[in-house]
Order: C-alpha cells, then sequence, then structure tokens
C-alpha cells in the first residue's frame, strides 16, 4: 500500500472501501427494496444460482446500494422456476418466472432502476399472505 | 474484488472468543468452502456487539439477523439453511424472556432499543483488523476534516463547544484540558491515551480498543493538531492482549497509509503513536502515575499542581484522555457539536458506555444517552434481576463509587445526579445486587481490592484502608460492635480528606454508601449477630427442614464431616456443634430441604 499524500486520495480510497461495506449499511437503510430468489431444490437445479450472482453482479455495476438480495425457500410454483420476488416497500410484491441472468439483470434495469415492471415475465402481480 | 452477496459477522470480542467463537468462524469457512460459495459469501470477524450475556453473536446481512448463543457445531446448519436455502435457524434467534417470542433482527431486540451508539458504533459492525472496512466507515474522515479545514483554535472550540466530558470517571471537560495543555508553549508536547482500564468487571474501554482501534488512533491524532503534540502514547495494560494485539495491526496499517507518521495527508503535519504497557496496577489509571509509569519510574501519583497539562511526560506539556471520550471525538467532528449536544443533557451531553454486570438477565456493554434512568437500563436493556429476585442496589463507579438504592432508580444518569446520591460514574461499571447480596460483604470486597491495589505512598490511604478492612472483617465475622460502626465512619471520612490521591480519596465511599443505605443490615450483624442475607458465613447456619427432607441420604453422604445424622426415608439433621459450613449439603440436595438462616 503506498502512502496517501492528499485528502482527495483519502476519499478514493475510502469510495472503493464503502463498496464493499453497503451491503451491511443497506440492511438498516430506511428505502430497502428486497430481491428475493427462490432456493429450493427445485430452484437450485433450474439454475437459480447463476440468477442470484448475476443480480448481485448487476447491482453493483449499476450502483444500486438500497437493494438488498437474500434468498428464499420453495415458493411453490416450481413450474416457473427460477422465481425472484421483489418488493418495494409499502408496494405489493411482484414475483417474475423463467428468470436466467439475462433476465435477472433485466428486473435490475428495468425494474429497480427505471420503475417499471417486466409485464411478459409476472406471474402474479401480488398474492394474499396469512399472518 | 469479490462480489459477496452476504456477510457473516461474528464477535470476536474477547468475551465471545472464549466461548469460542473463533472456533465458529473456521467451521463457517469451512463449510462454506465444501458448499463451493465461498465467492459469494464472506466470514468478517468483528468487534464486541455488547450483548455479551447471549454470546458468541452472528449477525448476517443483508437479512439484518441476528443470532445468539452460536457454537461452533452449529456453523453447517446455519449454511446449508439460511446460507444455501435461505430458511432462518430458529432454534438460534433471540427469545425475549417475557413475551416468549423470537426475534429477529438486531433492533428488534429490547437489549438493543434504548441504546444510542457512538463510541460503540463501529463495534460489531466493522473488521477492526482491516483499515478499509474502517475507512468505508467513515474512518480518519474527522483527521482529515481537521487537518485540511480547521484551525487548531477551531478544533478545540468545536470540542469545548460539544461539552464533552471525561469518560473515565472524573467528568473534566476534555476541550477546556486540549486548550489548557495548548496554551502551554514547548518544544514537545505529549497526548496519552488512557487505557488502563482498572474497575472490576468494566470492560467498555477494551471493547472499543479491540472493535474499533482506528477511532483511536484518529483522535489522538486530532488531539495531537490541536494541542501541538507530534507523539502519542497509549497505556495499555498487558493483561489486554487481544486489544494491544489488534492496535498493533491498527498502528502498522495506519502507518503504511500515511495516516500516522510524517506530513500526513500532505498537510506537513506528523504524529506518530507508541503502545506502553502496564503491569495491571490499579493507581496507575491515575494520570499522575501513569505519565510516571510510563517514564519508567514506580507507578505512584504525584501532587497536583503541576498538572500534565503544564509539567507531564518527561516533563513536557500532556494530555492525557480515556479511550471512551477519545472514541466519542471523530462523529463530533463528523456531525457537529450541535449534533453533540441534542444527545443526553444539558451538562453531560452525548452518550456513556456502562458494562452491566452482577443478577441482571441480560450483561453486556451498553451505550445509553446521558440522562437515561438506572431503571431503564437495568429493566428495559438489562431485561431485570435474574430468577425473579428482588432487586436490592446497584453499584456504579466500581472501587471508588458507591451504591445506589431503589429510591433513587429513577435519577437520570449523569455525572452531577450520581455525585449528589453518593455514588459517581466513575468508568461506567455497573454492578446489580439482589436480595442474595450482603452489603457489608460487598463493601469489604471493594476495600480487600483497594487495600491491595493502593501504592503505599501516602499513610492515610495504605493504612487507613487496611484498618477500614479489619473492622469490616470483624463485623463479618460476628465480633462487630456498634462502636465499630461508628469509627468506619469517622476513619472513612479521615481517609477521603486527607489521601493523596483518588484512589485513597474514593476508597472509603463504597463502605459510606452501604453504611448510609443499608445502616440496619449493618447493625443485624453487630447486634443480632446475623447475616440478613445468609452470606456471612460465621453468622449462619444450616439447617434441614423436616417437612422437605425426604431422607434420600444425599447430603450426609457429601458432608465431609461427617455431621449430618439420619436413616433412610428419615428426617435427618444437622449437628450444629461439629458443622463447618462448608455449604456441600446445601448445593447436593435436590428438594430444597436445606436452608441458610
Amino acid at each position: 500500500m503506498s502512502k496517501l499524500k492528499s485528502i482527495e486520495e483519502l476519499q478514493k480510497i475510502r469510495q472503493a472501501a464503502k463498496d464493499n461495506l453497503d451491503l451491511r449499511s443497506t440492511a438498516e437503510s430506511e428505502d430497502r427494496i428486497i430481491i428475493r430468489v427462490g432456493m429450493a431444490t427445485c430452484g437450485i437445479a433450474s439454475g437459480a444460482r447463476t440468477t442470484m450472482n448475476a443480480i448481485v453482479d448487476e447491482l453493483r455495476e449499476q450502483n444500486i446500494t438500497n437493494v438488498s438480495v437474500t434468498q428464499t425457500g420453495c415458493m411453490g410454483y416450481c413450474a416457473e422456476e427460477p422465481l425472484v420476488e421483489v418488493v418495494f416497500k409499502d408496494k405489493p410484491s411482484v414475483i417474475y418466472g423463467h428468470v436466467d441472468a439475462q433476465r435477472g439483470r433485466e428486473i435490475v434495469n428495468e425494474h429497480i432502476k427505471n420503475g417499471r415492471l417486466l409485464q411478459n415475465a409476472i406471474i402474479t402481480k401480488s398474492f394474499e399472505k396469512i399472518d | 474484488m469479490n462480489n459477496y452477496r452476504m456477510h457473516l459477522l461474528v464477535c470476536g470480542g474477547t468475551g465471545c472468543t472464549s466461548s469460542d467463537s473463533l472456533k465458529l468462524v473456521d467451521e463457517l469457512k469451512e463449510s462454506i468452502e465444501k458448499h463451493g460459495i465461498s465467492n459469494e459469501v464472506e466470514v468478517v470477524i468483528t468487534g464486541c456487539f455488547g450483548f455479551c450475556e447471549k454470546g458468541p453473536i452472528l449477525k448476517v446481512y443483508p437479512d439484518d439477523v441476528f443470532y445468539v448463543t452460536v457454537k461452533p457445531e452449529d456453523a453447517e446448519e446455519i449454511v446449508e439453511e439460511h446460507v444455501i436455502k435461505g430458511r432462518q435457524v430458529e432454534r438460534l434467534l433471540y427469545v425475549e424472556p417475557n413475551l416468549k417470542v423470537k426475534l429477529e433482527g438486531q433492533k428488534d431486540l429490547p437489549f438493543y432499543k434504548k441504546q444510542i451508539r457512538i463510541a460503540l458504533r463501529n463495534c460489531g459492525f466493522i473488521n477492526p483488523e482491516d483499515i478499509n472496512e474502517c475507512l468505508a466507515a467513515d474512518g480518519y474522515q474527522a483527521l482529515a476534516k481537521c487537518l485540511c479545514e480547521m484551525s487548531k483554535e477551531e478544533v478545540i472550540e468545536t470540542v469545548i463547544k460539544s461539552g464533552l466530558r471525561g469518560r473515565g470517571g472524573g467528568g473534566f471537560p476534555t476541550g477546556l484540558k486540549w486548550k489548557y495543555t495548548s496554551n502551554n508553549a514547548s518544544d514537545v508536547k505529549y497526548i496519552i491515551c488512557n487505557a488502563d482500564e482498572g474497575d472490576p468487571g468494566a470492560f467498555m474501554d477494551r471493547s472499543i480498543l479491540e472493535g474499533d482501534p482506528h477511532s483511536v488512533l484518529e483522535a489522538m491524532a486530532i488531539a495531537g493538531y490541536a494541542i501541538g503534540a507530534e507523539h502519542g502514547y497509549i497505556y495499555i495494560r498487558a493483561e489486554y492482549p487481544l486489544a494491544i494485539h489488534r492496535l498493533e495491526i491498527a498502528i502498522t496499517q495506519a502507518r503504511e497509509l500515511g495516516l500516522l507518521g510524517i506530513d500526513i495527508l500532505g498537510t506537513g503535519f506528523n504524529f506518530d503513536v507508541e503502545l506502553r504497557y502496564g503491569a495491571g496496577a490499579f493507581v496507575c489509571g491515575e494520570e499522575t502515575a501513569l505519565i510516571h509509569s510510563i517514564e519508567g519510574a514506580r507507578g505512584e501519583p504525584s501532587t497536583k499542581p503541576p498538572f500534565p497539562a503544564q509539567c507531564g511526560v518527561w516533563d513536557k506539556p500532556t494530555c492525557v484522555n480515556n479511550v471512551e471520550t477519545l472514541a466519542n471525538i471523530p462523529p463530533i467532528f463528523l456531525r457537529g457539536a450541535d449534533w453533540f449536544r441534542t444527545i443526553g443533557t444539558e451538562k453531560s451531553p452525548g452518550t456513556k458506555v456502562f458494562a452491566l454486570a452482577g443478577k441482571v438477565n441480560n450483561v453486556g456493554l451498553v451505550e445509553v444517552p446521558m440522562g437515561t434512568t438506572l431503571r431503564e437500563v437495568i429493566y428495559d436493556i438489562g431485561g431485570g434481576i435474574k430468577n425473579n429476585k428482588e432487586f436490592k442496589a446497584v453499584q456504579t463507579g466500581g472501587p471508588s463509587g458507591g451504591c445506589i438504592t431503589k429510591e433513587n432508580l429513577d435519577i437520570p444518569i449523569d455525572y452531577e445526579s450520581l455525585n449528589s446520591i453518593g455514588s459517581m460514574m466513575g468508568s461506567g461499571g455497573m454492578i446489580v445486587m439482589d436480595e442474595d447480596n450482603c452489603m457489608v460483604n460487598i463493601a469489604k470486597y471493594y476495600l480487600e481490592f483497594t487495600k491491595e491495589e493502593s501504592c503505599g505512598k501516602c499513610t492515610p490511604c495504605r493504612v487507613g484502608n487496611k484498618r477500614l478492612l479489619e473492622i469490616l472483617d470483624k463485623i463479618t465475622q460476628g465480633n462487630g460492635t456498634e462502636q465499630d460502626l461508628a469509627d468506619l465512619v469517622e476513619l472513612g471520612e479521615i481517609i477521603k480528606d486527607t489521601s493523596l490521591c483518588g484512589l485513597g480519596q474514593t476508597a472509603p465511599n463504597p463502605v459510606l454508601s452501604t453504611l448510609h443505605y443499608f445502616y440496619d443490615e449493618y447493625l443485624a450483624h453487630v447486634r443480632e449477630k446475623k447475616c440478613p442475607a445468609a452470606v456471612c458465613e460465621s453468622l449462619l447456619s444450616y439447617i434441614i427442614l423436616p417437612e422437605k427432607c425426604v431422607g434420600c441420604t444425599a447430603c450426609a453422604k457429601v458432608c465431609p464431616v461427617p455431621c449430618i445424622l439420619g436413616e433412610v426415608k428419615k428426617t435427618h439433621v444437622i449437628d450444629q456443634s461439629k458443622c463447618i459450613k462448608c455449604g456441600a449439603c446445601y448445593n447436593t440436595c435436590k428438594f430444597s430441604a436445606i436452608a441458610k438462616r
């Protein structure tokens, strides 16, 4: 590591380090968006892991920091795997089916970034949960 | 850089590492490796989360799930269930004892709800051995701001304006200390970080150094800039090996980046830090004794004036600040003195870290705004008294402090209010006592400590405290008289008035405060020769309750004398003339048939 000669150099190294820590501050942020990837046996078998890694990668590429990607068990709709659920705070959740890496990146760019749903990929716009 | 989607944070403080948290880390890493997801998930060792009662702690990001009492053998299940399948391991979640519900997030826990973490902001959030994580959490930003945008006077003015007071116990305004040291002209000056934490049960300084060492280094550099010092010492106990280890790593990393050393950030300011190890003498927490110890002399205090600000280490102007005080400095510069003043009370702004210990459900490290009441700390955060026993008193300020009773539980905590009820803030030790604690014994315990730790330089402390202890010993043996109680008060007051340093001036406090609040208990010891809490061995006897005894003979078998008589399935009796009061029968009986009276 070379010595920092100025405040600008400090800011530069801090920004680089910050990206790595975003994952932790995201959990605390108020406007957190959650992306859940169905990762039960069925999901994993149909490639959910590749999907999830693509989503994580795209989020970083686009520098989006208020999204936490998490995994969940079987969502029940195994025919449409891999399944991805997008939850905005105070909005009904949206579930996408047949999400491969390509579609995962589209979700990040269209739904998360531009607020446009991928109409052709939605399974149901929402579902009722019994608490 | 790896694209981690998940961070597993494991507490690497002294508390959790002694319950195998590092082994847990190894197991987690191994399991993650085995499942081929090591490029997705990172395991991070952090500083203390504070919730030591339930350690080891594991926190999962970004899911914000908080696991407690995690054992190494749980690693496989956490990886398979949570990391891979996204199912929480329910049995490892914290269970709210009153409502019996499982809580998921750290913020949901009652233990954390009333806390505001300023000094502990990065403990349990960053990896203390990686300067990059510290930089990402705004480390060294305050230093950069001070060096590039502020004059020395402005830096000192900001600290004065914030109202920050010494967290080591004295409560002296930190900004004024800086100002006095700055005003004394000298070619060389020093800044010292006092990490000689000695109060029994207090461990906030250790936790800060273990969890966020850079915040202390950064604050020392800021102080150095303000007072005109280029050299800093951290005086730390050799018995804090983990804190020393992490400090050494932090100092090396900061030097590599040029955040310590010559020409910091190209501003022409030079500052470096050196560690000095203390051998663990309590008196070396006193600043003049500490300075003598750094110089290689005996750790004995000297009279003030001259104050260290005039004539300190190597006879140069020196500023001594406590670890927790320093940890508060960077946030004050990043968020402003006005922000700091919005927290806490008018005269004591900010927060205080307390080491909650004793008969309370959630022991651990808590940081609360000044002005929080003791009731909130003990009942809301601490979860109340263990086993639903009756609260008796809380001891604050360690061996220099005093006891606070139920009547004063609603007093807001700050420097003045604690002094007004005969105790003190001290460094933040808080020991909770229940009905089973004998107050005479507690006073004796603290006095044993101060008697041991007295450096012997001045007579009132060296001889006086020994005499105090002898009287207490006599009382607990059942040989005390009412005159002894009067002597305790008189002698105690004299020691307070005539001792040289803070140690002697405060050593009688535990005795005087327990005498004040629990005079009846002392009286019971001397008049009736009884210990109401059934602690003092000479004053109690073990008896067998006939209605509960089933005649299992278990007590008779363990009695070493033997003095327990009785046949199988018939009530047993203890021969009091032979009983040595070892308590073996009491601990063995499964039917609670043996009582201490």
